[in-house]
């Protein structure tokens, strides 16, 4: 296996680092697109946000189905959990899975088994990439540039949190949730805007004009190609620190306060704004949750919706062509009038 | 510290730069030299076929190891047999899956040879850049998955002929060197030091060739002062200057190795130009470009420029070497940097202009995939692919009757992919002439933004011309990005006479294009219809108002539908005539609220849609 880039290495892109964080804490605040210029690290920090996630404990099945919750296991599982049996259990890795640019639709939503069926004239299911994700990260590079058929397959299983496949008299449903990871460039072309509306949090990832910062860019790349053994060692340290940091959020969420008062500002912001729909509140609460779970915070308070704003908003906003500022600063400034007020 | 100059052969670099012209041949050897040793830089090569490239491609195969992999890759190379995927005659015979290797994978270790790289689309350019950064193809494909090693060097052969055609952006982004052949000439004396041995050992010294942070920070400097934005550059360049000194003997890169690097990586990638201290009255630019800058600028360098904010790239150098001690930046290399900028200039100008936008779609098959044949085209043979390796399965489950016939199933049938097959592409040109558009600009601009926005809805592509004082002039090539589409929109200066003419010329001229590629192209014109300066650039208002017409005819022999937007304050003779002349529709602006627009729009560009889909 191929070293990844070490998470702790990547300098600045702040906003794109705590999106992947805070999805880490509370998947349910939905996936992260990462749009940007050419060469700013984009799939360098989703590859190398594997490394920092913690372990989880999963069911010996096909789909590692969570223990924990009966309701959303796969058949076997299920059958296990209903004959009052505990299934048996393994600890592996979160899983990060690439979908690649190319991918075929019967490895994404898997298909029989071709091996079997050749060899033995036998009919079993062969999991795709949908399942392989499930629990954990599905990662699409250059999202936009997505054949359109394998969009709708994303949107469908993504809707329902399960994959249905109905192949040579074989029916075959199985628990498919992830969070969905994009990235592109929007040069390339626009992202539909249904899928755009999958995605929980956004992020525009521009490249660092500081000089000071550019340089320690290209220096880090640079040593990680010559010895990415010894570089991956250097920062092993700060990785386990975040994968630290991203365990006790987690076991804090829960406990987090979302006072009314949080609750009447993220209101107020999205009213302001004129987004579509309860959901940019639900996801601007939720990730502000996680975000005070990461910061130590016991309650969610202005300061922290104020940073999670653009994340969460901006790419809900109405495409309004007349608006030059782009909608990142068009939250921002809705952010300040708000505090003003 | 920068280490001195250590050996003569490397002082020679030195020369290329200076007053005496630059050989242009040796520029070649080098960055061949330079590829060979370290084929993980990439190289890019903007070269028409013919005896100079050909020499180049075949100095190059001399100097890589021999046995190493070196494959050629045809701009419109397949999906399969770039990534690989079931061999089917292999998995039948064997009874079990046999993945066939794709290009990618089956040049691991060795050299791709891009041709027709302006040809390329933009997904594979995608592929080959997804090789380029981790090293490995992942095939998920046809019921197999696999991670095979790619590591592979990349040679782009550029062969544009127009200003807007360039390799997709996502691959020429990621090759260091940049080179183009014009002008060079095989003939001329060589550089006998460089020979497949020199070049086989500096190979063996790449790896434990040593760089400094000086180094690095010159490169990012010159970076910044070229007005790079992208972060790959500066690596690649290091990544170069690595090479040069494993060519030169040294285990330290030299001052001579970064001034390589930044001459056949940065120069080359140049949106602007360095201001030498010294002579801060001197503009460089051409006259040409300082002229019209406020139209020609394109898109990108506005960009660019909202980019290098007060503290950042477009810092005095001064500054620079404040932030960073110990910086050693020779005296005069900003001067040298411009004095390299010059020659390159085309290479770069062609990279900005067309790179993101130009992924060749046409109208042709572009793969298969499951689907209903009734909506649909079958693909028969990829049908029967389908079916192939599961017939053993059905016959098995079959009545003794129909045993032995080809079972195919629903799930089997593929049909055809094609690309661009009913895609529109609206064209806008307006009139931001002084008659027409000072007082209306701002609403042309409204309604074309309120026509973009549909144009999102439904992912339909756009382009936009814009006519005024003399010419006409493409502000944005076709593109499906609405962000560049309105950043080139607001910028969209106004003022001078009418060429109304070229206006439409050069919109038909784009409407031809995107019809050749297989779209359905509509053009918008928004116009007071007054011309007064005819195509060719002359004032006087019959002349252009004949020319104006015959441009008109010219579309409408074309069988391009139109659109015409009255910008007059009052409905006039002037443009409805030229919307009769032209075959279009004709709307006056100030009937012409939001809703009316759209609806036009979208009326126009189904009529032609209908007879052209499903070609």
């Amino acid at each position: 296996m191929k070293i990844a880039f070490p998470f702790a290495a990547i300098v600045g892109q702040d906003s794109m680092k705590l999106a992947l964080q805070i999805a880490a804490v509370d998947p349910a605040v939905g996936g992260v697109l990462v749009f940007g210029d050419r060469g700013t690290g984009k799939s360098t920090a989703v590859r190398a946000l594997a490394a920092v996630l913690p372990e989880m404990t999963a069911a010996t099945c096909p789909y590692h189905c969570d223990p924990a919750r009966p309701e959303e296991a796969c058949e076997s599982c299920l059958a296990r959990h209903a004959a009052g049996e505990s299934p048996d259990t393994h600890v592996l890795p979160v899983p990060v899975v690439d979908l690649p640019l190319g991918a075929t639709e019967d490895r994404i939503a898997g298909a029989l088994d071709l091996e079997r069926a050749l060899s033995a004239g036998e009919k079993r299911f062969e999991p795709g990439l949908l399942a392989k994700a499930h629990r954990g990260f599905l990662y699409i590079d250059e999202i936009n540039l997505l054949e359109d058929h394998l969009v709708d397959l994303l949107l469908d299983v993504a809707a329902s949190g399960e994959n249905v496949v109905e192949r040579e008299g074989l029916s075959v449903r199985h628990p498919a949730r992830f969070v969905l990871i994009g990235s592109g460039n929007p040069e390339e072309g626009e992202l539909r805007p249904q899928l755009l509306d999958r995605f929980g949090l956004s992020v525009e990832v521009t490249t660092p004009e500081d000089l000071k910062t550019r340089i320690e860019v290209v220096k880090r790349r640079d040593a990680f190609e010559r010895d990415p053994v010894k570089f991956a060692d250097l920062y092993e340290a700060g990785n386990a620190a975040i994968r630290d940091s991203i365990i006790a959020a987690r076991s804090r969420l829960a406990d987090i306060v979302v006072p009314d008062s949080a609750l009447e500002k993220a209101a107020q912001l999205c009213i302001r704004l004129g987004t579509d729909g309860l959901r940019g509140e639900l996801t601007l609460m939720r990730a502000a949750r996680a975000y005070a779970a990461l910061q130590g915070d016991t309650e969610v308070v202005w300061s922290h919706l104020a940073r999670l704003a653009p994340l969460a908003l901006s790419h809900r906003l109405r495409r309004d062509p007349l608006d030059e500022a782009g909608s990142v600063s068009r939250v921002a400034r809705a952010v300040d009038e708000l505090e003003a007020a | 510290m920068v280490a001195a100059p250590s050996s003569s052969t490397a002082a020679a670099n030195d020369d290329t730069a200076d007053d005496a012209p630059p050989d242009d041949w040796r520029d070649v050897e080098t960055a061949l030299a330079l590829f060979a040793t370290s084929p993980s830089i990439g190289l890019r090569l903007a070269a028409r076929p013919g005896p100079a490239r050909d020499a180049a491609i075949a100095l190059l195969k001399g100097w890589l190891p021999a046995g190493d992999p070196f494959r050629r890759m045809p701009a419109t190379i397949s999906e399969a047999a770039l990534i690989g995927g079931l061999d089917l005659a292999a998995s039948l015979d064997a009874g079990q899956p046999v993945l066939e290797r794709g290009l990618l994978a089956s040049a691991d270790g060795g050299v791709v040879l891009a041709t027709m790289a302006e040809r390329m689309p933009g997904e594979t350019a995608t592929l080959v850049a997804h090789a380029l950064d981790t090293g490995a193809i992942r095939v998920e494909r046809d019921g197999l998955s696999a991670d095979l090693p790619s590591r592979v060097g990349v040679v782009a052969l550029d062969e544009s002929m127009e200003a807007d055609e360039a390799p997709p952006e996502a691959l020429s982004e990621r090759l260091g060197l940049w080179l183009a052949l014009d002008g060079a000439d095989p003939r001329k004396t060589s550089d006998r030091s460089l020979t497949a041995e020199a070049i086989a050992a500096a190979r063996r010294r790449l790896a434990a060739v040593e760089t400094d942070d000086a180094a690095i920070e010159i490169l990012c400097q010159a970076a910044a002062a070229f007005g790079i934005v992208s972060l790959r550059a500066p690596t690649l360049a290091l990544r170069t200057a690595r090479a040069s000194a494993a060519l030169a003997g040294r285990v330290q890169v030299a001052e001579q190795d970064v001034e390589t690097a930044i001459r056949h990586v940065l120069a080359p990638r140049a949106t602007r130009l360095p201001t030498p201290p010294e002579e801060p009255d001197h503009d460089p630019l051409p006259d040409e470009e300082t002229d019209d800058r406020d139209a020609d600028t394109p898109p990108e360098q506005d960009r660019s420029a909202e980019l290098q904010p007060e503290a950042g790239l477009a810092d005095p150098p001064e500054d620079m070497t404040v932030e960073t001690t110990n910086m050693a930046l020779p005296d005069d290399l900003l001067r040298r940097l411009a004095a390299m900028l010059r020659a390159p200039q085309k290479l770069a100008g062609s990279g900005r202009a067309g790179g993101h936008s130009k992924s060749v779609r046409r109208g042709r098959v572009v793969g298969t995939r499951p689907g209903d044949p009734r909506r649909d085209r079958l693909d028969l043979v990829a049908t029967l692919r389908a079916a192939a390796p599961w017939q053993g399965l059905r016959q098995s489950e079959t009545e003794a009757p129909s045993r032995g016939s080809l079972q195919v199933r629903s799930s089997d049938l593929r049909i055809r992919r094609y690309r661009g097959k009913s895609e529109t592409a609206t064209i806008f040109a307006v009139d931001a002439s002084g008659s027409a558009a000072l007082a209306r600009l701002s609403e042309a601009k409204g309604a074309v933004e309120r026509i973009l926005a549909e144009c999102y809805v439904r992912r339909d592509r756009v382009a936009l011309v814009a006519f005024r004082g003399s010419r006409a002039d493409v502000l944005l090539p076709e593109t499906k990005s609405l962000t560049r589409a309105k950043r080139c929109l607001s910028a969209l200066p106004a003022g001078g006479g009418t060429p109304l003419a070229s206006g439409i010329l050069a919109a038909l001229a784009l409407a031809r294009a995107s019809a050749r590629e297989g779209r359905t192209p509509l053009i918008t014109l928004l116009t007071d219809g007054r011309a007064n300066i005819g195509k060719d650039g002359a004032a006087g208002r019959p002349a252009a108002m004949a020319d104006a017409r015959e441009a008109a005819i010219a579309v409408r022999k074309a069988g391009i539908a139109a659109l015409v937007v009255d910008l007059a304050q009052r409905p006039s003779e002037a443009a409805r005539e030229i919307a009769e002349t032209m075959g279009a529709t004709y709307l006056a602006l100030p009937r012409a609220d939001s809703a009316a627009l759209s609806n036009a729009v979208a009326s126009v560009s189904r009529t032609p849609a209908a007879s052209t889909a499903h070609r």
